[in-house]
């Protein structure tokens, strides 16, 4: 054992291998109180109690419904692709966790990022492991050989790339402030400027926001999966924990947008009481995490589903020349300061 | 101008589905917490006694008469002198609710001439087999004479008095 640690790659490997695995443990345990939190808040919403039988407050119904998803058939349907029609969740769970790795979630008092990796182009790898998610959910619409899975799939296609242009173009505004794409030196920049991004980049936050949800299949742009039209869209044929997957898959997104979101736009794990306490950083993220998440479902809560050519023509005649709009005045008062 | 006051509603809709987070939410814990009935709700059956702890019922049969889904069975019996079940001659020996055929009309309680039968507020009343809902007299007969419910003409006279 002394042997093999004594190695500095097999130590590395090691060291990642059980950050990794401490970290997706937290995530996944995160995606099952978010979805109780989701069931509660939008019960309390609508005047009703939420889950209250499975534990105190129904705090243990995630694992309820664990079991029950664990327990129930696995159905295929018989003319789908039975490789790519198992293998879909897969990917879609697979991308969704890789953004992970690059997130950091505050700061050591040595000054590192409490991350997997310090990408110092962390903002893209984020950006292209959420697009991948989209062949999850592609793969399993199509794979499926049912018409509505088909419809959700093409529609969560066109839907996630047309909103991704402006979401791309609303982040490089802060990429311009910051002057890195790393992830903990926009934070970092945010805390030298004594000033969150949001702010300065209000336009940006807004149009980031709202791409992020619709990133993520949350209503008002939950189209793909848009019950009155399309039953439960891409995931309709699938049952048992292959369905679990899609909604782990689902969950996972919603927090790594709001972490994103918190590390562009709210200064990640900036905070007071910072200088006494340097891993309180952490604390302020998880805090500014879960209000992005609340939001969310307040959203869901509050606004109807937006009719599917709308959403399209929402995309790309108003978000896209906004978020190219705010790029322009963004770049241009950087040029002006800068000279 | 049209955007503006689009976004405006946005933001008041949010305000307003906010406001309902707080409010006092309307599910009732219902196992927990007991479903608030009106008084005279006609729900299971319920065998009287006197304030003595005698029985009421006389085993007249004139409930399982006036029963129009035939769910009574009454068979009467002769009182023991020395202790007697209740006051009058002969008292209810056997006396039995089949619940799945009852539909809680209330004409039982009408017709009884001693005020025994009356229907309660309780309503759970879901089991496994067809065999344990028929109740019998040691289900419907009260423990306790004073915690039981009124009978319609007593909460009758007490609401108008002077009227029977």
């Amino acid at each position: 054992m002394n042997h093999l640690l004594a190695d500095p790659w097999l130590r590395f490997i090691l060291v990642v291998a059980i950050k990794s695995g401490v970290l997706i443990f937290i995530v996944i345990t995160s995606f099952a109180y978010l979805m109780l939190f989701e069931r509660k808040i939008l019960a309390w919403f609508q005047l009703r109690l939420g889950p209250i039988w499975c534990g105190p407050w129904g705090l243990l119904q995630p694992a309820a419904d664990a079991v029950k998803l664990v327990l129930k058939e696995d159905l295929t349907p018989r003319d789908a692709d039975p490789l790519i029609y198992r293998f879909a969740p897969a990917i879609a769970v697979l991308t969704s966790v890789l953004a992970y790795a690059a997130i950091p979630f505050g700061t050591f008092p040595d000054g590192s990022p409490v991350a997997i990796a310090n990408l110092n182009v962390g903002i893209l790898y984020i950006l292209a492991a959420g697009s991948l998610g989209v062949y999850g959910i592609a793969l399993g619409g199509w794979s499926s050989q049912s018409k509505w899975p088909l419809l959700g799939a093409i529609r969560s296609t066109a839907q996630m790339i047309s909103y991704e242009l402006a979401m791309g173009l609303s982040i490089i505004g802060v990429l311009l402030l910051a002057g890195t794409t790393n992830l903990s030196g926009i934070t970092a920049a945010q805390s030298a400027h004594h000033v969150w991004y949001i702010l300065p980049q209000f336009v940006g936050f807004l149009i980031y926001f709202i791409t992020a949800t619709a990133e993520t299949n949350r209503a008002p742009f939950d189209l793909p999966e848009a019950e009155t039209e399309l039953v439960a869209g891409f995931h309709t044929e699938y049952s048992s924990l292959r369905f679990g997957t899609f909604f782990v898959a689902e969950y996972i997104n919603m927090i790594t947008v709001s972490c994103v979101a918190t590390l562009l736009f709210l200064g990640g794990g900036d905070g007071p009481f910072l200088a006494t306490l340097p891993l309180l950083s952490v604390a302020w993220f998880v805090l500014k995490v879960m209000v992005f998440l609340f939001v969310l479902i307040w959203m869901r809560a509050t606004l109807p589903r937006l009719r599917y050519d709308r959403l399209m023509a929402f995309g790309w005649k108003v978000l896209l020349p906004v978020a190219v709009l705010n790029l322009l005045v963004t770049a241009a008062i950087v040029a002006l300061v800068k000279a | 101008m049209n955007v503006l006051r689009a976004a405006w509603g946005i933001v008041t809709g949010h305000m307003v589905t906010l406001k309902y987070l707080f409010k006092r939410k309307s599910t009732i814990d219902y196992p927990r917490v007991p479903y608030p009935h009106p008084e005279r709700f006609r729900g299971v059956h319920e065998l009287r006694k006197y304030d003595d702890g005698l029985e009421r019922c006389i085993g007249c049969e004139l409930c399982a008469v006036a029963c129009p889904a035939n769910a009574i069975t009454v068979i009467g019996a002769e009182n023991d002198p020395a202790a007697p079940t209740s006051p009058g001659q002969r008292y209810g020996y056997r006396y039995e609710i089949d619940m799945l055929r009852c539909i809680f009309c209330g004409w039982c309680e009408e017709a009884c001439p001693t005020d025994a039968i009356v229907l309660t507020p309780k309503f759970d009343i879901a089991d496994y087999t067809r065999e344990r809902l028929v109740y019998g007299k040691d289900r419907l007969v009260v423990t306790d004479p004073f915690k039981q419910h009124l009978a319609n003409t007593e909460s009758a006279a007490q609401t108008e008095p002077g009227v029977i």
